[in-house]
Formats: structure tokens, sequence, C-alpha cells
């Protein structure tokens, strides 16, 4: 079998009486899209807080390719390849479209103390920011001040910074939020092609788009897995339908 | 109406330069001294606008940098013009008139100084970064006042201004030029810092942390450098202040001078790059033109600067641009 890309070992965060996250232990395989999801509540961005390091956990670990991430901060989490979309748009609101992918293209390369040079007429930055928006479906928005943009605009630059950072794995936190039918639809299709460049934890609250994408399923309720699996296992699984599918059909 | 941002940069510069150059055809030094004033003070109000305007860390205590470049040009020039040397601790040196030398240690020392005071006020966000910078203010403050070297309370006087190659800088509109010069320069690197890798950074960091940090990028790093060089340049306008008053005291480290600094940056227009030019000009000429009318002067200002903050965010530089945002 092939090493998993990304491993949470038993993360544990408790918020006074509450448990957040109990024992999580999943992991991120090569090629595949990893859906979690489970009720409001039930722990999932602060799971992704702590793969992605803006939260630290109580105990546990998280491992990126084989190697022990745990002491990492953010930014070191985010140089060694976990790419991070928000649940709710974490932008630079004031600046351009194409600002905003190229200030991700400025963080992956490490190149934040160069002082001197147009960082809009550096080829190389502006070629990873480009490319980015034009897979996003943004190219023509580039010059569009991120205030500007729809809502669904701004989930679409989300996942283009995302991919400036050219990432070893996407950590998606419900990137379909409030996109509507032919959003989500569009994103579906964009996510499907984009697990074979990196593979994706997604987060999400619509169904629909993770039975189609997901290749396993971890469901998350209180805190705890209660079950991961297929897609059909899971869909057919008594405990699930009872704690979370049940209450949503 | 809308206006280029670069047509007002130059305009501004233009008038700036032109006042000046009619008083010097028509013979009138103290209007020169004026406009001297402004450039200098717009000098450290620059400085100031990176980490205010660029960085969104409200600093109420820069008038901690314009004083170490204030005291560095005194110390230097008073030894030098009493012909003693200076104790290191670690050595001696002699004191100097070289401006270009008083301006090196000037930088030297304010972006030092930066590094350490946002070293320990960088841990702090809000309302507690604008206490603890004040703090610092203050410290310097009652220091420079019981340091009775440098004349304690009274100050330090420096009987002949300091020297350029070149120049005389005793000629008012030769002093001018100089500060001038110095300005177009900083206002120059200042707008390549803000369009650079460093400058979009520190500018995203402002708008959104999380983003920042998700990207790869490390907040506190970029704010200490602009930190710096924010620092730096208060610092060499402090320097020249006091060579243009050819006199230096405890008062360039008091907080009203940090709160006027802050004043300059919003009535000119937060993170803009000539709008604490701008500032700067509008609060010396308030200050001579309602100043020698009644000592209230402030009032007049207080209302302009509500005025700004209630209807144009922007600045002077937003309502003659159209636009309240910044930068880039
Ligand atoms: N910083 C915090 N302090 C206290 N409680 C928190 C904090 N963050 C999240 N929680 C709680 O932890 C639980 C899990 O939240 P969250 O991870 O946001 O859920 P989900 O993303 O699955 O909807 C919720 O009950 C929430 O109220
Ligand atoms: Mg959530």
């Amino acid at each position: 079998m092939s090493e998993a890309v990304l491993t949470t070992h038993k993360l544990c965060k408790r918020f006074g009486a509450l448990s957040a996250t109990d024992d999580v232990s999943i992991t991120l395989l090569p090629d595949e899209i990893h859906a979690v999801i489970g009720p409001n509540g039930a722990g999932k961005s602060t799971l992704i807080q702590q793969i992605c390091g803006s939260l630290r956990p109580d105990s546990g670990r998280v491992e990126l390719l084989g190697r022990d991430i745990s002491i990492f901060d953010t930014a070191a989490r985010a140089r060694a390849g976990i790419a991070r979309t928000f649940q709710v748009s974490q932008l630079a609101m004031e600046d351009t479209v194409l600002q905003n992918a190229v200030l991700g293209a400025i963080g992956s390369r490490g190149i934040s103390w160069r002082m001197w040079r147009n960082a809009q007429q550096t080829p190389t930055l502006i070629a990873r920011a480009d490319t980015a928006l034009e897979r996003v479906g943004l190219i023509e928005h580039r010059d569009t001040v991120c205030a500007n943009l729809s809502h669904g605009q701004r989930r679409q630059l989300e996942v283009a910074v995302a991919l400036t950072l050219e990432p070893k794995a996407f950590i998606m936190d419900e990137p379909m939020a409030g996109l509507g039918a032919e959003g989500s639809k569009t994103l579906t299709a964009f996510l499907d092609g984009l697990r074979l460049e990196a593979p994706i934890l997604l987060v999400e609250h619509d169904m629909d788009a993770v039975f189609a994408l997901a290749d396993r399923i971890s469901v998350l309720v209180y805190g705890k897995v209660i079950a991961t699996g297929s897609a059909a296992e899971i869909r057919n699984s008594a405990a699930v339908r009872e704690a979370y599918l049940g209450d949503a059909t | 109406m809308r206006i280029h941002e670069t047509a007002v940069n130059t305009a501004v510069l233009l008038a700036l330069l032109s006042v000046p150059a009619f008083a010097w055809w028509t013979d009138e030094p103290f209007t020169i001294t004026l406009a001297t004033r402004a450039a200098v003070l717009a000098l450290a109000a620059v400085g100031l606008n990176i980490l205010l305007g660029i960085g969104g860390l409200v600093s109420f205590g820069h008038a901690v940098f314009f004083g170490l470049g204030g005291y560095a040009m005194a110390i230097l020039a008073f030894h030098a013009q009493n012909y003693t040397e200076l104790n290191l601790g670690i050595g001696v040196i002699d004191g100097t008139n070289s401006m270009p030398v008083i301006w090196l240690v000037a930088i030297i020392v304010s972006a030092i100084t930066a590094c350490l005071i946002g070293l320990l006020s960088l841990r702090t966000s809000g309302v507690y970064f604008i206490m603890i910078t004040l703090a610092f203010g203050q410290m310097f403050y009652y220091f420079a006042i019981s340091w009775s070297t440098y004349g304690g309370e009274d100050g330090v006087s420096i009987y002949v201004r300091n020297q350029f190659p070149g120049l005389n800088t005793l000629d008012p509109i030769q002093f001018f030029l100089l500060c001038f010069g110095l300005l177009c320069f900083t206002l120059f690197v200042t707008a390549r810092v803000q369009r650079s890798a460093f400058g979009v950074a520190l500018n995203a960091t402002r708008q959104s942390r999380a983003r920042a940090e998700a990207v790869g990028l490390r907040p506190v790093r970029l704010q200490l450098v602009a930190f710096a060089l924010s620092g730096a340049i208060t610092g060499l306008a402090g320097a020249l202040f006091a060579d243009l008053n050819r006199f230096v005291s405890p008062s360039m480290f008091s907080w009203q001078l940090s709160g006027e600094l802050i004043v300059l940056v919003i009535i000119g227009g937060v993170g803009r790059l000539i709008g604490p030019v701008i500032g700067a000009c509008v609060f010396v000429a308030l200050e001579h033109l309602l100043g020698g009318l009644t000592e209230y002067w402030h009032i007049a200002l207080g209302a302009i600067l509500l005025g700004i903050v209630l209807f144009g965010r922007g600045g002077v530089l937003g309502l003659l641009t159209g636009q309240d945002g910044a930068r880039v």
C-alpha cells in the first residue's frame, strides 16, 4: 500500500468540558479525496485548525509524508506543503484578485524579504498566479478589487490561492458553502481532477458533492470519528444513519 | 472627480518645492524655514506611515525614533563643538559635524531600537500595542529629562549647523533642498518597498493575518522589518529636525509628538504614499497661519481631523482621488 501523505495520530482538543476532537486518527492517501462529514459543531473546523497549525492539540500528532510536523507553526506547515482554504473566506479584501494570488506565490516561494523588485512585474510570480486564476476561472477578474467580488468568486479565489502554493495536500473547509447549485457543480468537477495533483481532505456539507467526489468518507460526531469507509459503506452504515445521515434525509 | 494618484503626488511635491523657491526669490528666509519644517515632519510621518498605513500597527511611540535621531545629532555635534571625546563604554570616539555620518548613526540607532521595541510590543495587538509603544515613548522622554550631560530638561543647543560636503547648510534654501531631496528619495524607496514582495505580504498581513500565515508568511517577522524601516526613516527625520532648529530637547520624545505624527498621517490619508507630505503641509500651514492669531489653533486642527475621520476616511488624498482604500 502506498504511504499516507497526511496522517493525524490520536488528536485530542478540549474546550473546557467540551471534547472538540477526541482521539481523531485519519489518513490522507495519495490521489484521494477524503471527505470529513458530520453535523454542525462536530469538530471539523477544529480538526482542520490542528492539522494546519493554527490550533495546538492537547495531545496527538500530525505527520506530513512521514515527517512529524506537530511542532511546526502555521507558516512552516504551509511551506512544507499544506494548503488550506477557509470556511469563511480569508482574503486581502482591499487588494486585487491578482495580488491575492501573487501573495500565495510569494509565501510559498519564501521570498517575502525581497524589498525592491515590483512583485506584480515579476514574471515567475505572475505566471504562477495567472495559472491558478485561469484554472478556477477568475482570470478575467484579475484586476478586480477583492471586496467587489461576489461571494462565489471569493470562494473560487480561496481555491486559487491554495493552488499557487503547489502543495502536497489540500485541506478544504466547506469550499462549496454558499456557492449555489451551478457553482457547486463547477467546483465539484474541478476538485475531481485536482486530486491527482495532490490529495484533498474535504470538509463539506453538500452531500451530493461528497458522494460524487469522495474516495473515502470519515464521519465525525461530537469530536469522535464514528466510521471511515467508502461512500457506499458510509451510506449503508446503520450507525452513521442514526448519528448523522438519518436526520439529513 | 477622480485624479490619478501619480499626478497628485507630483503636484504635491512641486507645490512643496515652489513655496520656498518663491520665498527665496522674494528673500523671505522664514518662509523657507517653514517649508523645511514641513518637509522634515513629512519625512518623519512617511516613516510612521509604513508601520501604520501598510502594516496597520498604530504606534503611539514614534517620537522615540524622532528623539533618537535628534539626540544622535546633538550628542555627536555637542562633542565636536566642545572638542571633547565621547565615551561609549567600549571605547572613546570624537564627535562629528558631518551630516552624512550623523544620519547614518541616527538611522542605525533608530532601526536597532525599533527592532527591540518591536520584539516586545508585537506580542500584543490593538489597544495594548498602542499602550506599550506609548510606554516606551514615555520611558525615553523621562530618560532624556534626567540625562544632565546633555542638558536634561533644557536640552542642548548646537551653535553651527552641521556640514554637508559641497553645500552651505546655513543658507536656508540649500538646507531646504537637502531635506527635500531626502524626502523625495525616501518616498521613492517607500514606493518601491510598497510594491515589492515584502510590501504585498505586509499589506496582506494587515488585512488578514490568517491568510498570510496560511500561505507560509510569518506576520511578526514582516512587522518587525516594517518597524525597523519605519523607525529608521523617522530617526533620520529627527536628525534633520535637530539640525533645522539647531537645538534638541526631551520634547522630541514626547507623546504629543507621537500623536502629531499620527495626525499628519491621518490628515493626508493613511497608507497613501504622499499622504504624510500633504498632512505635514496642512499642519505647518495651520500652525503658522492660525498659531499667530490664537494659541488655541489646535482646536481648528482637531476640527479638521474630526471631519476627516467622520466623512473622508482616505484623508485629503482620498477626497482628491475619490477612493479611500489605499495603495500599491
Ligand atoms: N475556540 C473555541 N473555544 C471554545 N469552543 C470552541 C472553540 N472553537 C470551537 N469550539 C466548539 O467546538 C465545537 C466544534 O466546533 P467546530 O470545529 O467549529 O465544528 P464544525 O466545524 O464541525 O461545525 C463546537 O461546539 C464549538 O462551539
Ligand atoms: Mg466548521
